[in-house]
């Protein structure tokens, strides 16, 4: 008789564990807009067949808890049900001995406190509040609703400029977005339950990359409107695009040397070329806007005056101050913020790092622009430091990756304590206290300073990426409503009872994404173009290829290759690789086509006009 | 063209035809459940699966296009098994109570589950038991609904109304009233396209026979009838008898087997109707300064009920007169009382009309101007009196056609075609001509109304005044009218409005014929109907002129105002009053 025996899975368990893969990524992928109550009763299903059947709450409770749910959809249930829910949930909580029951119990809880509205509506009216409204994952995540499912099509199909150019209906910044976006689009990918999500910003990048001279678009009729642009980033620039379309005339007014904003003077360009910016923003001027930069709101020119000038003005200032981390010595020299050093960077002034230690404060996408363009600018060491750990850091894993492999050294749980200067009033070190992770609060846990001493670590710059904030001054003295420095302007762009003002972009929403200010400016596009009387339509006369059949046989997904760390982190020039014609087509290949198959082709599956 | 082969058949179409459609061409029927073409392209209901070489999935024949070289087969072991699979899923969520309801034999539903042989089906019946109000008009089964989503997409698409929607998620999504939780409490126009479109007995409307029947039980009751124009394209169909034999004249022949004691023609009234409204158009143009323009149509009660609910700015420019049916039972229950000698009040006047929102309108209590009792007591559709006259084992091909009653029993060519699309503008416009000019116009002078064109527009000059006139069908085109109207970008001085596609042909509650536009079918034989009549203006009918000379005085004379004008602020819709 052997005394021990090693555990080994068998066929079964090895299926089941290929099956929680497939569970792991069809709630992945799940859409909004699904009924809260009916699947707060399946998880109560996934979790009462994880019971043991040791203790009675487990056993038997969340069986009835399940009925009770059951009993709520299926229209039998009292509000009083509610009541004997709430309480069996609290019993299992309490009394379950392990965390199978009682996490079971406890998201049943949590589902009555936040939806219990639709508990209600199914218990008075036999229906649910939730409505299907999203039948096409990529598009209603895309801020700007770009018709991907159509453009891929046309990638596919090796009609690169009429993939551009489908685009470019609701997203005028397709080279821009190829290369930076954070593509939303991805996340709820519905091939993602077959493997993995479409790389849809890749095959942008590539549509681009093959589309040849950009088009002048169609211009409808002069209207004889005027519409100033106050800011020339991303946002304003796609307003001043398709109200110029509308046949507006359109004014940028930009404070910086060059138009892009945040594009130019917020991202490094081995992640944006300047040659593609530039000429992006040239094709975006075919459209007719004037622009002029160097001119500075409330200095050079005041609202007042724009007011008088201009039918309708957009207000997209973008967030471009640098916030303070608030501790002793900040105002040391060899302190930097990296809005500071971008903006320089950006008028290609760039700073010397040769051969010294630069610390990196921040974990968010800014952060490791800050990082890796200390890198590229000759730094012998750059450290980043933060609070927390590592994976709580807000930064896109892969440009934490991509810091890392960059050679940049990642101090997690490290939070900034007082800055050290020398007897010149110079950077000499920033010292830092170690913590402890902590408890979760909001959903992220909170670092602790932990019981060991304070850390020093020499520097000769701290660039400090802990967020942006807006300068909304000017605007809020002229009467604009400002609330905790943000332009306070609806969904629709428009401001309160502010007549013939719109405002949107990261002014509006703090800093955010650079689609999310691209399609602030369209939504501001297509509202002041109805405040001037006019319901002008944007839309592409793209006929699009025959919808493919398809057996949906999982296949891997194309990823974006980088060139070597080595080799990059020397140059500005652009890291990321892109996809070859051989891989384009693959990869457009596994596009399911939600647009025509599914939900997409009864309701809502493509906004041909806007 | 691309090269396909289906089923073995070698055949070249057109790029992106249907596989359903190339099939077509070759001789080959695939099976359809919930497809309606150019409405309801969907692929939900699977039955029209096919197979396709090279895949190993099925795909939809209805939505999908074939593609060069492509092998189709519609009725391999897959297609057939997967189709037949499909069927038994939804009727193991379907009432298949056949044999009490009331589209068996007329069920898509009953006949793909009979032509695919299905006798028994291996899955337990979940059947929803959630029925809708049986007081209303329109009446849900969901017992019997099967998701086709027809319904959704016509009150959508063509009739702009946005009624019906998807409601839950997952199993239990169904379909049911959106913006509201009740049918009555929606802003239904009642125009009854979702009863046209649904292909089981999901959708249907209240049956008002038995009321009939005890009123022709009554012997204290005097039961007449109005037959409407678009009713004699239709009634027949049932029967098998096409519309040169299914007249007017045995309609009421069969009525009166059935037990009814007089026969009418809303003809008649639709020729009063004419007088008028186009009297009331004269006269507003007369003063044009006082009155908005253009002026609606109002004979239709689901046009105005969605214009009530839709675009109450433009409820005052409806014409105050009535619909010939509202008019005809106030002319039944006093003038043709006095004409019997009788107590109006024995008299039970039922209507025979295209249309649910009939139902809706003789119900509204104002209706009621002749004598305090609802002027029209019961509305029963196309649908109803056939089967009224099947009830009683009637047997109309065996009948021989007798004449309708008089005085109200005569029409002209011009009330005759107020049962298609622009023929009530055509008809007004025919008599406003000589009204206006004290000669009568060529009687075809004015057919550039006619037709399929949802939104037809014309100017005509009568006595050197040019009038412009429009006339849309289904709501939508109407609505998309009201929007122009609304933001200036048209301008019109007298408008007509249908609410059904093909106008009161199309009408909700005629015979449902799945898949087809009827429509463009029926209305052809009121305009030959028109063409042969000796009668073709309203104001030449001899009744017309008698009931003005010895009751009514004169167009828009005080009596006429009370009989025959109404008030549309007299009562609301929901919306109205939300």
């Amino acid at each position: 008789m052997s005394r021990l025996r090693l555990f080994t899975t068998n066929q079964a368990q090895q299926t089941v564990e290929e099956l929680y893969k497939d569970i792991e990524r069809r709630i992945q992928a799940a859409q909004p807009g699904l009924c809260p109550v009916d699947l707060a009763a399946t998880f109560l299903h996934i979790s009462h067949s994880q019971s043991c059947g040791k203790c009675v709450p487990c056993r038997i409770g969340l069986g009835q808890l399940e009925q009770l749910i059951d009993s709520v959809l299926n229209g039998s249930a009292t509000l009083e049900t509610l009541d004997v829910i709430e309480r069996t949930a609290e019993s299992i909580y309490a009394s379950a001995d392990c965390a199978i029951g009682s996490e079971a119990a406890r998201m049943v809880l949590k589902g009555l406190k936040g939806f219990r509205d639709d508990y209600e509506e199914h218990i008075l009216h036999g229906r649910c509040k939730a409505l299907q409204t999203q039948p096409v994952p990529c598009v209603y995540q895309c801020p700007a609703q770009v018709d991907i499912p159509g453009y891929i099509s046309l990638v596919h199909e090796g009609r690169y400029a009429d993939a551009v150019n489908l685009i470019r209906k609701d997203n005028p910044l397709p080279a821009t977005c190829g290369l930076i976006c954070e593509h939303p689009c991805e996340v709820r990918c519905r091939r993602t339950l077959v493997d993995d999500p479409i790389n849809i910003r890749g095959l942008k990048r590539f549509a681009v990359e093959h589309e040849g001279e950009i088009p002048t678009p169609e211009i409808a009729e002069k209207t004889g409107k005027k519409v100033a642009v106050v800011g020339g980033g991303p946002s304003g620039l796609s307003a001043a695009y398709y109200l110029s379309m509308m046949g507006h005339d359109v004014m940028v007014y930009e404070q910086r040397k060059k138009l892009g904003g945040m594009l130019r003077y917020g991202i490094p360009s081995y992640r944006l070329p300047r040659e593609i910016l530039d000429h992006e923003i040239e094709g975006l001027m075919k459209s007719g806007f004037k622009a002029v930069t160097d001119v500075s709101i409330g200095k050079d020119i005041t609202m007042a005056e724009l007011k008088e000038q201009y039918d309708a003005i957009y207000v997209a200032i973008g967030a471009h101050t640098g916030r303070k981390i608030g501790i002793e010595g900040e105002d040391a020299k060899g302190v930097l913020s990296a809005v500071e050093m971008l903006r320089a960077i950006g008028d290609e002034e760039m700073p010397d790092f040769s051969g010294l230690d630069c610390v990196v404060i921040g974990g968010g996408n800014v952060a490791m622009d800050v990082a890796r363009s200390a890198v590229r600018l000759g730094a012998k060491t750059v450290t980043i430091a933060y609070r927390r750990r590592k994976a709580d850091m807000t930064a896109l894993v892969e440009e934490v990756e991509g810091a890392v492999a960059d050679g940049c050294e990642i101090m997690e749980l490290h939070a900034p304590l007082r800055i050290e200067k020398d007897a010149d009033g110079n950077v000499a070190a920033i010292w830092v206290q170690p913590q402890i992770v902590g408890p979760v609060e909001w959903g992220r846990p909170k670092p602790v300073d932990a019981d060991v001493p304070e850390v020093r670590i020499p520097c000769d710059r701290v660039l400090v990426a802990i967020g942006q904030g807006i300068d909304s001054n000017t605007f809020g003295q002229y009467g604009i409503p400002v609330k905790r420095g943000r332009i306070d302007a609806m969904d629709t762009s428009s401001i309160g009872d502010v007549d013939g003002i719109f405002s949107g972009g990261d002014c509006v929403t703090g800093p955010a994404t650079v689609i999310r200010a691209i399609a602030a400016g369209k939504v501001a596009a297509g509202n002041i173009d109805e405040y001037l009387g006019y319901h002008h339509e944007i839309k592409s006369n793209i006929e699009l290829p025959r919808i493919r059949f398809d057996d949906h046989k999982p296949c891997g997904r194309v990823n974006m290759k980088e060139r070597p760390a080595a080799e990059r982190r020397h140059d500005f020039k652009l890291m990321e690789c892109g996809m070859t014609e051989e891989e384009a087509k693959q990869e457009s290949g596994r596009c399911l086509h939600c647009d025509h198959f599914g939900y997409g082709i009864f309701k809502g599956g493509r906004v041909a006009k806007w | 063209m691309v090269n396909v082969t289906i089923d073995g058949v070698k055949l070249a179409v057109p790029e992106r035809t249907t596989i359903l459609d190339a099939a077509k061409m070759a001789g080959i029927q695939i099976p359809t459940l919930c497809y309606w073409e150019g409405l309801n392209e969907i692929g939900a209901c699977r039955v029209c699966v096919v197979e396709v070489e090279g895949f190993e999935r099925l795909f939809t024949a209805c939505n999908n296009t074939v593609d060069e070289g492509m092998v189709i087969r519609t009725n391999s072991k897959k297609a057939r098994t997967a189709r037949r699979n499909n069927v038994e899923l939804i009727l193991s969520q379907h009432n298949s109570n056949c044999a009490t309801c009331v589209r068996s034999g007329n069920c898509a539903l009953q006949q793909i589950s009979t032509d695919l042989g299905i006798q028994s089906i291996p899955f337990e019946k979940q059947i929803p038991e959630v029925t809708g109000n049986p007081d209303f008009p329109l009446i849900r089964d969901a017992s019997k609904c099967i998701k086709c989503m027809r319904c959704v997409q016509v009150c959508d698409k063509i009739q702009d109304s946005h009624v019906w929607d998807v409601i839950n998620t997952g199993s239990r999504v169904t379909v049911d009233v959106a913006h509201a939780y009740r049918l009555e409490d929606s802003d239904c126009a009642l125009c009854g396209q979702c009863i046209t479109h649904c292909p089981v007995g999901a959708l249907k409307e209240r049956d008002d026979t038995q009321r009939v029947l005890d009123a022709i039980d009554d012997p204290e009751k005097i039961v007449l009838v109005q037959i409407a124009p678009a009713i004699r394209t239709s009634w027949g169909e049932y029967f098998g008898l096409t519309p040169d034999v299914a007249t007017v004249q045995l309609l009421g022949t069969a009525l009166r087997r059935v037990g009814v004691n007089y026969v009418f023609d809303t003809d008649f009234s639709a020729d009063l109707t004419i007088m008028e409204e186009g009297s009331e158009f004269l006269d507003k143009v007369a003063h044009a300064k006082d009155h908005k323009f253009p002026m609606f149509t109002s004979c239709c009660p689901g046009w105005v009920r969605y214009v009530k609910a839709h675009f109450p700015q433009f409820v005052d420019q409806l014409s105050s007169a009535k619909s010939p049916q509202q008019m005809f039972g106030a002319v039944a229950k006093s003038y043709y009382a006095d004409i019997l000698g009788v107590d109006p009040k024995k008299i039970f006047s039922v209507s025979i009309m295209p249309c649910l929102a009939k139902k809706h309108e003789c119900a509204i209590d104002v209706m009621n101007d002749a004598c305090g009792d609802p002027d029209v007591d019961v509305v029963m559709t196309t649908r109803e009196v056939v089967r009224l006259i099947r009830a009683a084992q009637v047997r109309p091909g065996d009948l021989t056609a007798e004449p309708l009653d008089m005085p109200l029993g005569i029409g002209s060519g011009a009330g005759n075609i107020f049962g298609a699309t622009g023929g009530v503008m055509e008809a007004a416009l025919r008599s406003a001509y000589f009204l206006m000019t004290g000669k009568n116009p060529e009687p075809d002078a004015f057919q550039t109304v006619r037709g399929m064109d949802g939104w037809k527009e014309s100017t005509f000059d009568l006595a050197g005044t040019p009038v412009r006139v429009a006339v849309v069908h289904g709501l939508a085109n109407a609505g998309a009218l009201l929007r122009k109207l609304d933001a200036g970008e048209v301008e019109y001085d007298f408008v007509e409005v249908m609410a059904c596609p093909g106008g009161c042909v199309g009408g909700g509650g005629q015979p449902i014929c799945d898949g087809a536009f009827k429509a463009a079918d029926r209305a052809p034989v009121l305009y030959a109907q028109d063409k042969a009549d000796t009668l073709r203006f309203c104001h030449e009918n001899p009744s017309i002129q008698a009931i003005y000379r010895d009751y009514l005085g004169e167009p828009l004379s005080h009596k006429s105002h009370h009989l025959l004008h109404t008030d549309h602020h007299a009562w609301q819709m929901p919306a109205e009053k939300r």
